[in-house]
This record gives structure tokens, C-alpha cells and sequence, in this order.
């Protein structure tokens, strides 16, 4: 068989993304549609950049999601077929069986395996990671920065004090201290989860608390329920069969989280976690002097109503646009941890680890660096174009 | 003023001494004492040899304690081995142990010895922070005139043609981690598949011949990172500037525009891209690492990658207390300068 020409390749890469393009009409058609009942979600779309970006964004997401139900991809991204090996986009597989798909559309690696295949199964890595550890971080720094900015005096001394300490720190040396199999052995790792991953309880324990305190008959069965459930995935997100935290027997446990995964996720949010708490601290502090503040204590409401039910929607448009922005932040940091073999599996398909494996023959075979390295470019690019968009769009009104 | 900056120094040295101290713990721990054990001694040790070396060799006294003898305020360790050999800490490498000195620690300007390149870590630092240093300050000239220019030129005037442009431009940079447009610079430029070859994939002949073919990818792929940042803060600025109303008194004056722009607004613009870029520098750091590891620039960066890699503590240690200091002096200078260039703004 003959090698595709550009043409093809193009061609029939556009085929394999079938599902996903029209999973895109069916959301921009939606979207548009019904975009004067959809609030600052349905403005996005009143604006080009915004809708570039989110673009990009859902086009990676449904890459990601179809990816992990084996729609998108040509081949196994683990498989290997020797004769393949750094062959050039649009080769035909030879010696392989039937039910193949007959070409590595975007070529083999060095260990030859399928470089669109991995591209597709990476993006997936980082729709499961990236929106998820950003939530936590902002979850916590959430926590911490309403009380730290409502309340300042020694509180905001110490906790600013913690945050600067963070920030000092060099990503990439904290990244090295703490993700590696030694650090892993002594459980730090999953005694760091255990403290990070109760801000989201803690959070929403008060918010509603915050909230319904003055009806007990509505408040202690909806806490109740809402914190047993989110307790038993709190449980099964840190408890681990083998690990140092072993809180529940196994057949209570929901799900497992990989040691490498979780320790990723746990340093990604304790790197990320500070900047969100000063954000959150700042906007606190220029909120409090309103005067729909004042008009909530001259009504007798509590200081945590008054922080999460009157401070936080006030400062949800900059939270938003910054959500945006640290996702695709997170997305880097999660490339920096493949690119220096941190964390993850050496085999794992992630854009971090694949350039790095890609970068050793960059001079000779160019595909298996550039095809992950524009990827995680676009979906970068498209966080930021989508919260370049929203900011225009928040500020209108 | 003079308070200002003592209270600053305090909280400085307090972070200083708590990011060190948990760089030791983590350092310290057994799992990687023992790997440090096996990858000094050899790596067929059983659990008990570990034990041993470690313990002939000072690793297995409580960690605050080990903390103040590198800090130089307790007296180092002299350690008589099962072995039978007696060691010290302050000994220098060969030497017998009676010779040393009590105290040998940081307040000593004694930085410890590294395991992995056999050498002093005072020196190790110093001649790498000088190969880092020549890559900052080409960055630095490379960066900051760019990006001032791309950021004034796009704000002045905000929503046209150019502004959307440009700003595109800043956005997609600030898009780009290091190792996304090292790869694809490398790729375009030096690569024998795309044939071009204008310069060359790797740095390691600048660190004593910086030449423009060999130094100025690593230079544009760190640059670039930081540069659509600060153009899109010096454009925030510009752009709020231009709206000011003495700006429009200057327009109805009848002042040319290029002269409105150079004496008017300028000054008063550059007042928050000059934090910016002084905040940038701990990201620069970041990206010092990676891109030295990509193009094999045996600089700072690459130490910190080999040290970390290794467990080689002192090193590390040595390394983590330049960098935070670096990142906490440049928080102090923009802090002050930033009281200098904005009147409105007193310390107290």
C-alpha cells in the first residue's frame, strides 16, 4: 500500500472525529438557540473570541471523553507494531491483521506505537485531571481567603503568611521534593490529601449550614444527606487498600486512585491553591466596604451568611475568568510533571510525557514532540481565548 | 521607609528559614536517606548496611538537630562508626576529623560538599548561577523592550485592528509553556526534517561560547513565555491610561498623537508592568529549568534537575536557598520601586 498524501490524512483524520464534531453542532447549535436564557454561559456566544475558545475547549473535551469510550482512536495506545517504529505520518500498517485500521495516521513513535491514537488518549488524562484538581484548589483557597479577607487582623496575617510561603517555593523543586516513589512510600502524599480534600466538605457543610440554619427541619436532613454522600467519595478518594491511609475496608471503597495519580493531583492543587486563596482574599476586602454588606449585618445575618451568600456571588465574575485561566495553568503544570517523568506512568499517553519521550529525536522524526505539543497549545490556548471572551462579556453589564 | 523594609527583611528571613526547613524534612526522610545510601555506597546494601552507613555517617539524628548544625548553630556531628573510623561533619573530604571545627554550617559560609558532582556546593552554585545569569540577562534584553512595545503599541489604541492583532499574539505566547515552543522551535529551526538548520538544537557549547546560533533559541523560548504577559498588563494599562481625562486635555491642546503617547502616557502606563516584570522572575526561574534541560544549558536550572534527581541534600538545599531568596528579593524590589514610581501610594 502506498503512503496518504497530506490530503488524505487530513481526510481522514476529519472522519475519525466524526462523533466529536457532532457533538460540537449539537452544543453550539443548543447554545445558540436557547443563548438569551442561558445568562453570562449564553453571552459567551455574542462574542467571537469567546466562542473560539470555547471551541477549542469542547473540541479537546469531547476528544478526551469519546477517546475513553475507544470512538476517536485508530489503535491501542499501548500497542506496539515493531515494523511502525518513528515511520511518518500516513504510513500503512504492515504485518498486522485484519481488523486493523491500515495506517498510522499521524505516524509511530519510538516505541512504535500510534502517535494520533496517544494525542487523542492524552487529552483524556487531562479532561479527567485538570478542570477536577483546579475545583479543589479553588474550593480551598475559597475556604480560607473569605475568612482571611472578612475578617483580616492575625488570621489574614497567618494565612498569607502560609500562602507567600507556597508561592516562594519553585514549582519545579516542590514538584521534584514530593512526587517521587520515595515520597510516595512515606504516605505524605496521601496525608496531603487527606487535609486538602476536606475543604470541599467543609465548604459546602457551610454553606448550607450558612444558609438554612434558621429552618433545622429542612437544615439537618439536607446536611445530613449531602455530607454522607460526599463523605463516602471523600473516604474512597483518599482511603487506598495498602496505602498509609486506610480508613474503610475495601468493599466500601467506591473508586481507586493510582498513588502516581493522586499525588499529582494533590501537588497540583497544593501549587495552585495559594494564588486562588490572594485572588479570593483581595476581592473579599474590596467587597466587604458595600453597602449590600452593610444592609445583610443590619439584617442580623451571621459573618458566614454574609461570605458565602453575599460576598462570593458578588465576586464570581473574576473567580470565573480566573477558573478558566488556571485550568489551562493546571494543564501546563500537569505537561511540566510529564515532561520531567514526574507522577505519571512512563507509558501514560499524557501530552507532558509524550514530548518528552518525542523530544530525543527531535532533529531526526518531528511528529511524535510536534503533534502533542500543539495540542496541549490549543487547549491552552482555547481556556485562555474562552476566558479573554467571558471577561469582555461580564464586563458589559 | 527604613521600617518598611526591616519588617520585610524579617518575614523574609522567617520564610527563608521555614521553605529551607521543609526542603530538609522531605530531604531527610528515611525512604530517600536510604536511597541516597545505596546510590553512595553500592545498591545491593541490605536494610541493615543501610542503617549503618547512614548512621556512621550522621543521617540518623533527629532532623531539628541536623537542621541547626547545617544552619551553623549547633556544632556539628563527630561520629565514632561501628567501623571504627571516626568522621565529623566539619572535617573537609579526606581529612581526619580531629581537625575540624566545631560549628560548620551556613552561618559559617560553609555550604556542605555534593554527593553527586564531588565538590563544594558554595562553588557548584556560583559558577552555574553565572551561566544562568548570562541566559536571564539575554532574556531580560530580549523580553522587556519586546514586550513593552508590543503592550503600548496594542493599548494606545485599544479595540482597532492592531490591538486585536497583537493582543492575539500576547495570548497565544502566554498560551505556550516553554517546553510546547522549545520543542516546536527546535523543530522548525534546527531540525534536519524541516531543513532550515539556522540555529542549533542545543545549548551546551554557549556555556563558554554564547554565540547567536547557538544561544538565541534557548533565549526566544524562555522570553517568549513571559513576554505575552507583561504585554498584556502594560496593555491593561496603556489602555486605562489613554482614557484618563489629562489625556484628553492634551488631545484638545492639540498635542500630536506619538507625542501624547511618549510624554503623556507612558510614564504613567509603565508603573504596573514594572511589578509585573519584577514578579516574573520566580516564573523565569520555572522556565530556566525546563528549558535548560531541553537544551542541555548545564546552568542553575539543570543543577536544581540533577540534585533533586539525585537526593543530593545539601545541594538541593543550596539551590532552594538562592532561589527563594531570589524570589523574595525581587518581591521587596518591586514592592519598593512600586512606592517610587506611584506617589499615591505611602508604606505605612
Amino acid at each position: 500500500m502506498e503512503p496518504l498524501s497530506w490530503a488524505d490524512i487530513l481526510g481522514r483524520i476529519f472522519v475519525q472525529f466524526t462523533p466529536v464534531w457532532i457533538a460540537l453542532v449539537v452544543v453550539f447549535a443548543a447554545s445558540i438557540w436557547f443563548k438569551r436564557n442561558l445568562g453570562l454561559y449564553g453571552k459567551l456566544f455574542d462574542s467571537t473570541i469567546g466562542m473560539i475558545g470555547f471551541a477549542l475547549v469542547m473540541f479537546w473535551v469531547f476528544t478526551g471523553i469519546f477517546g475513553a469510550m475507544d470512538m476517536v482512536v485508530t489503535h491501542d495506545a499501548l500497542n506496539q507494531i515493531s515494523v511502525m517504529k518513528n515511520k511518518a505520518p500516513g504510513t500503512p500498517v504492515m504485518g498486522a491483521g485484519e481488523d486493523v485500521y491500515p495506517y498510522y495516521l499521524l505516524g509511530g513513535d519510538n516505541l512504535a506505537r500510534d502517535v494520533f491514537s496517544r494525542m487523542v488518549k492524552g487529552a483524556w488524562v487531562v479532561v479527567q485531571i485538570a478542570p477536577l484538581a483546579t475545583l479543589f484548589a479553588f474550593m480551598v483557597g475559597i475556604t480560607l481567603g473569605l475568612p482571611a479577607g472578612f475578617y483580616g487582623g492575625r488570621l489574614d496575617t497567618l494565612l498569607s503568611f502560609l500562602a507567600n510561603l507556597i508561592l516562594a517555593f519553585p514549582v519545579i523543586l516542590l514538584f521534584y521534593l514530593l512526587v517521587t516513589p520515595e515520597i510516595i512510600a512515606t504516605g505524605i502524599p496521601n496525608y496531603m490529601a487527606t487535609c486538602l480534600f476536606v475543604f470541599p466538605l467543609i465548604f459546602v457543610a457551610i454553606l448550607l449550614n450558612s444558609r438554612y440554619h434558621t429552618q433545622p427541619a429542612l437544615r439537618t436532613p439536607l446536611l445530613i444527606g449531602v455530607l454522607g454522600v460526599l463523605g463516602w467519595l471523600y473516604l474512597s478518594l483518599i482511603s487506598e487498600v495498602g496505602s498509609k491511609v486506610q480508613v474503610i475496608p475495601g468493599f466500601l471503597d467506591l473508586f481507586d486512585v493510582p498513588g502516581g495519580i493522586l499525588v499529582v493531583f494533590v501537588s497540583v492543587v497544593f501549587v495552585n491553591s495559594p494564588t486562588v486563596f490572594r485572588i479570593v482574599r483581595g476581592l473579599t476586602m474590596d467587597i466587604k466596604t458595600r453597602d449590600y454588606v452593610a444592609a445583610a449585618q443590619t439584617r442580623g445575618e451571621g459573618p458566614w451568611y454574609i461570605m458565602l451568600w453575599e460576598i462570593l456571588p458578588n465576586a464570581r465574575g473574576p473567580l470565573i475568568v480566573d477558573f478558566c485561566l488556571r485550568i489551562g495553568y493546571t494543564t501546563i503544570l500537569l505537561g511540566t510533571l510529564g515532561f520531567f517523568g514526574l507522577g505519571l506512568p512512563p507509558e501514560s499517553p499524557d501530552w507532558g510525557t509524550t514530548i518528552n519521550d518525542g523530544r530525543r529525536l527531535l532533529s531526526i522524526y518531528l511528529h511524535p514532540a510536534i503533534v502533542p505539543a500543539l495540542s496541549l497549545l490549543s487547549l491552552v490556548l482555547g481556556l485562555n481565548l474562552l476566558a479573554d471572551g467571558l471577561r469582555e462579556e461580564s464586563l458589559k453589564d | 521607609m527604613g521600617l518598611f523594609i526591616l519588617r520585610r527583611l524579617w518575614v523574609m528571613i522567617l520564610t527563608a528559614l521555614a521553605l529551607t526547613y521543609i526542603v530538609f524534612f522531605l530531604t531527610n526522610l528515611y525512604p530517600n536517606l536510604e536511597k541516597l545510601a545505596k546510590s553512595q555506597g553500592n545498591f545491593r546494601m541490605t536494610d541493615a548496611q543501610v542503617e549503618t552507613y547512614l548512621g556512621n555517617r550522621g543521617y540518623l539524628q533527629s532532623t531539628p538537630l541536623k537542621y541547626a548544625q547545617w544552619l551553623g548553630v549547633a556544632p556539628g556531628w563527630v561520629i565514632t562508626g561501628t567501623d571504627g573510623e571516626t568522621r565529623a561533619r566539619c572535617a573537609a573530604p579526606g581529612a581526619a576529623a580531629e581537625t575540624a571545627t566545631t560549628f560548620c554550617g551556613i552561618l559559617q559560609g560553609n555550604w556542605g560538599f555534593s554527593t553527586v558532582f564531588k565538590d563544594g556546593v558554595g562553588s557548584i552554585v556560583a559558577t552555574r548561577l553565572a551561566l544562568t545569569g548570562k541566559l536571564m540577562f539575554w532574556v531580560m534584553v530580549l523580553m522587556v523592550p519586546s514586550a513593552l512595545l508590543l503592550g503600548v503599541l496594542a493599548g494606545m489604541r485599544e479595540g482597532t485592528r492592531t490591538d486585536r492583532a497583537l493582543s492575539t499574539v500576547a495570548i497565544t505566547t502566554t498560551a505556550t509553556p516553554e517546553y510546547v515552543s522549545g520543542v516546536i522551535l527546535i523543530a522548525v529551526f534546527s531540525s534536519s526534517a524541516v531543513g532550515l538548520k539556522w540555529f542549533k538544537g542545543t545549548a551546551t557549547s554557549a556555556m563558554e561560547n554564547a554565540t547567536f546560533e547557538n544561544f538565541f533559541l534557548p533565549v526566544l523560548t524562555i522570553a517568549l513565555y513571559g513576554m505575552g504577559y507583561i504585554a498584556r498588563m502594560t496593555r491593561a494599562s496603556m489602555a486605562e491610561v489613554m482614557t484618563a481625562q489629562y489625556i484628553r486635555t492634551a488631545r484638545l491642546k492639540g498635542v500630536s498623537f506619538p507625542n501624547i503617547v511618549m510624554k503623556h502616557a507612558l510614564r504613567n502606563a509603565l508603573i504596573a508592568p514594572f511589578t509585573v516584570i519584577m514578579l516574573q522572575f520566580p516564573w523565569l526561574l520555572n522556565g530556566v529549568v525546563i528549558v535548560e534541560t531541553l537544551f542541555n544549558y548545564k546552568g542553575f536550572g539543570w543543577t536544581l534537575v540533577q540534585a533533586a534527581g539525585n537526593n543530593d541534600i545539601e545541594l538541593l538545599l543550596g539551590v532552594s536557598v538562592v532561589s527563594v531568596f531570589v524570589v523574595l528579593v525581587t518581591q521587596l524590589i518591586s514592592d519598593i520601586g512600586y512606592v517610587y514610581l506611584n506617589p499615591r501610594i505611602s508604606v505605612s
